[in-house]
């Protein structure tokens, strides 16, 4: 039984454009959330768009396992790249990951109320130093340092092995651009396996030490196996954050497209190719269709990773 | 040779110790290192010329171009992720606060955090294209209002989220509207939180390189247009880097400095504002 | 015999499936405390929440039954829910301030439904007036008059209490819902809600939600005592606290339970 009002009281007008606000509001508010759904989605097709005349114009074979790249005379072979990029990303995890872990258990295990946040907050500071710092740091420090002393020692002890034979004396290289892309990575691995760790639940711990066991073997044997799937999520977003780096790689890393043999060999990575080469692509045929594959090839391994971690991630913070 | 438990305590206490201590030197030797390069380059005429002669090759002259090109930049982006973002956190914690769609929305806008800005500048590129607009002030804004939506949104999320629930029940018991209850309550009792979330994407967005090469341009110019090429400082260090003209690198370290300096002041400010520490910057 | 102000009928109340209210049918009778009293997880905060439709804000909840306020059904599909809550006010157990001056806490509800511009129960005054006229509804006026424009936070706990209180009475609702109003504060405090609610009831009616006997003894007019989801016994209170006739009653009265 509603109340009955006469349409033109100026109390019911009120009310009405009240609730009229209300909820043009609400339809607004909710259509750009949705739009957001679609935001990667739309990235991907219109990067697809972009890259379709050479799609279909070379087999895909052809694009990724050529090693030839003159796009002058139309030859797109991305091989190197792809391998330049697997290199000194692989390379850069594995001179990130120990620090990083060693670090976040002693965040979330040893560090006193005080240290902690302190740290954690040098830790955001070093997140938010944008990439071309960290190629200047990298230029003025790291490259001396290769050229001048890891690149001779390692290649005086270890250079009967390939991988760390040095033929290149310039000290811009894979090696170079692991270091400064690990420093880079540092942060995102110790904030998120520092927070998986804090995840694991008291109680665990608590059993753990009342048995007697020293702080590290709980570590090992509760929080390592509690927190497996989320530390792992944690080194796989710390990846694709090398993956995706442009500028700080590009300035330390030589850029030259071919396949390296060692470390201290330089690279190309994709991400270089692309910021490097977009002057010109629009000049040459084909030339900004095949950039816009390595764009389209670095998203969809991006978007593979990010969301495979991230819903380990939200799975293990919710289990407790 | 079994490890007794009391040494393998200390060896792994202090190797943790130590590992913690070898990333803050890092921080430290970073910091120092663009201090030792910048701060010499650093003088008046520096921050208030722009080049002279061309940036590449001129020498004489500063980075006011790369400086203003920056803020505005970094300002026109923030802006427009901000309108479109706080409406987006809203209606994920006021409307939707634990539907699926709101998982599923948060956990999009966590995936698009870490694409790497190369991918948005490539994006931007191609829409300016389309849209028959050249490398310019307004499709560095719009790369850049990508990049930075995540970090918004997502800040400004939590931000919201830490509001106790029976103060929004407090404003509907009074009769508000989901809309009132919004933007009389919520955005002044979580101001501090939303301001934070602004200045995280105003600092990522002002160091960022990738996406705005494509779509920014560079110029040794002030910007004057929207629709024409603009200075940015990421872009000042790349391209006078590796210059033979010390005067010409000298811009490049300077523009190193002033844009740390920013970045480092944006913490602080930000620190300040939530008072707790919570990294809210690496996701 | 009397008009009740407020009519329950046949309500259930589901949280995720499981019920919490059980086919309650009350009356509300005007211009009186009624205390719904009972051990916890009786269901009477619910009981109280569905008065103003504040429940169903909550997720997962379902509600059938009727509600009538003076005559209109509150869960009909064509009444305005920020109406009702007008009609209907609320006070919560902990204040909660809202992020702005005292003056603008108080003058939150009347702004919002331009009371005082549209509606014509400004009569010509201002809204100053009408956050004085509050304040010392809630006899806090003496106490808060020289910072008005102060942060409402700056309060104590009690002084915040009744700054809710002042708010809630600002639109002038025929219905104050009372949920635990007392129990986040000092003796002191608690005794100036109470003499508050008592002088108010003189153009209010009250619904009071309490887990303590003695303050239902000191208040109540009328008395509904719930155990388990179900309306156990309702009547006047010298009947139902002094001469209960369910044995759950006499129980939960002695002690002996909740």
């Amino acid at each position: 039984m509603a109340t009955e009002v006469v349409n033109k009281n100026p109390a019911f007008v009120f009310q009405k454009k009240r609730r009229d606000k209300n909820l043009f509001a609400k339809k607004i508010m909710g259509s750009l959330t949705l739009a957001v759904l679609l935001l990667a989605p739309v990235i991907v097709v219109v990067l697809l768009i972009r890259a379709w005349p050479i799609l279909t114009s070379k087999p895909i074979v052809e694009l990724i396992f050529s090693k030839a790249w003159h796009p002058m005379k139309e030859a797109f072979g991305f091989y190197p790249f792809i391998i330049g990029t697997l290199w000194v990303t692989g390379l850069a995890m594995i001179i990130a990951i120990p620090p990083s872990l060693f670090t976040a258990i002693f965040l979330a295990e040893y560090a006193p109320t005080m240290a902690r946040s302190l740290v954690k907050s040098f830790i955001d500071i070093l997140a938010g130093i944008p990439s071309v710092v960290f190629g200047i740091w990298g230029v003025i420090v790291i490259v001396p340092f290769v050229r001048d002393y890891l690149a001779p020692i390692l290649d005086r002890w270890l250079g009967f092995l390939p991988l760390f034979q040095n033929n290149n004396p310039t000290g811009y290289g894979l090696l170079a651009g692991g270091l400064v892309l690990a420093v880079m990575v540092f942060p995102i691995i110790i904030s998120l396996a520092d927070e998986v760790i804090t995840a694991v639940p008291r109680g665990l711990r608590e059993a753990s030490l009342t048995l007697g066991a020293t702080r590290w073997q709980m570590i090992r044997s509760v929080v390592f196996r509690y927190g497996r799937s989320g530390v792992i999520a944690a080194i796989m977003l710390g990846f694709s954050r090398a993956f995706g780096e442009t500028m700080a790689v590009m300035m330390v890393i030589g850029n030259v497209p071919l396949i390296p043999r060692s470390i201290f060999d330089p690279a190309y990575p994709l991400t270089a190719l692309i910021a490097n080469n977009y002057g010109e692509m629009m000049s040459i045929p084909l030339y900004d269709s095949a950039l816009m594959v390595g764009a389209l090839i670095l998203l969809v391994i991006v978007l593979i990773f990010n969301l495979i971690s991230r819903i380990a991630l939200v799975q293990m913070i919710r289990r407790d | 040779m079994k490890i007794k438990p009391k040494a393998e305590e200390s060896f792994f206490r202090i190797l943790c110790f130590t590992s913690t201590a070898f990333v803050l030197g890092i921080l430290g030797v970073i910091l120092a290192t663009v201090v030792w390069r910048g701060l010499p380059a650093l003088n008046f005429a520096m921050l208030t010329q722009i080049p002279k002669g061309g940036y590449y090759l001129g020498q004489e002259g500063g980075i006011l171009n790369a400086i203003v090109g920056s803020l505005y930049l970094a300002g026109g982006a923030t802006l427009m992720a901000f309108v479109v973002g706080l409406p987006i956190a809203i209606y994920l914690q006021l409307y939707q606060p634990k539907t699926r769609l709101a998982e599923l929305v948060r956990l999009v806008l966590d995936v698009l955090w870490g694409v790497p800005s190369i991918v948005y500048g490539a994006f931007g590129f191609i829409i300016l294209l389309w849209l028959g607009v050249r490398a310019s002030l307004l499709g560095g804004i719009i790369a850049l209002a990508f990049l930075e939506l995540p970090i918004m949104v997502r800040g400004m999320d939590e931000a919201i989220s830490l509001v106790p629930p029976a103060l929004k029940e407090t404003s509907f018991a009074l009769g508000a509207t989901k809309f009132e209850t919004a933007f009389k309550v919520l955005v002044r009792q979580t101001f501090p939180g939303i301001l934070t979330a602004v200045l995280l994407a105003f600092g990522r967005g002002i160091g960022d390189a990738a996406a705005v090469l494509f779509t920014a341009g560079y110029t040794d110019r002030l910007p004057s247009s929207l629709f024409r090429p603009v200075a940015s400082l990421p872009l000042a260090v790349f391209f006078q880097l590796n210059t033979p003209y010390p005067a010409v690198q000298d811009r490049a370290y300077a523009a190193a400095l002033v844009l740390t300096l920013i970045i480092l002041i944006i913490s602080l400010i930000s620190r300040r504002l939530t008072g707790r520490l919570s990294s809210q910057i690496v996701r | 015999m009397y008009i009740p102000q407020m009519q329950i009928q046949d309500l259930n109340v589901w949280y995720n499936g499981e019920q919490a209210l059980k086919n309650i049918s009350a009356n509300i009778p005007p211009c009186e405390i009624t205390a719904v009293i009972g051990p916890s997880g009786c269901g009477k905060t619910t009981l109280l929440r569905c008065l103003n439709r504040l429940l169903e804000e909550g997720e997962g909840i379902q509600i059938s039954g009727r509600v009538w306020l003076d005559g209109i059904d509150i869960y009909d599909r064509s009444v305005d829910v920020t109406e009702i809550r007008t009609r209907v006010g609320m006070l919560a157990p902990k204040p909660y301030p809202l992020p702005m001056s005292i003056y603008e806490n108080v003058a939150y509800g009347r702004r919002i439904h331009g009371l005082n511009k549209v509606l014509n129960k400004g009569n010509g005054r201002n809204l100053d007036h009408y956050v004085e006229r509050f304040l010392k509804a809630a006899g806090l006026w003496e106490e808060v008059k020289d910072r008005l424009w102060s942060p409402a936070s700056r309060l104590s706990t009690g002084q915040q209490q009744r700054l809710c209180l002042a708010r809630a009475l600002a639109v002038e609702p025929e219905v104050l819902l009372c949920d635990e109003p007392t129990s986040a504060l000092d003796p002191i405090s608690a005794q100036g809600i109470e003499e508050q609610l008592k002088s108010l009831k003189q153009k209010t009616s009250i619904v009071l939600v309490t887990h303590l006997l003695r303050q239902a003894c000191r208040l109540a007019d009328h008395v509904i005592f719930l155990w388990m989801g179900e309306l156990v016994e309702a009547g006047p209170a010298c009947e139902v606290l002094n001469d209960p006739k369910d044995y759950r009653t006499r129980a939960y009265l002695a002690g002996d339970i909740g």
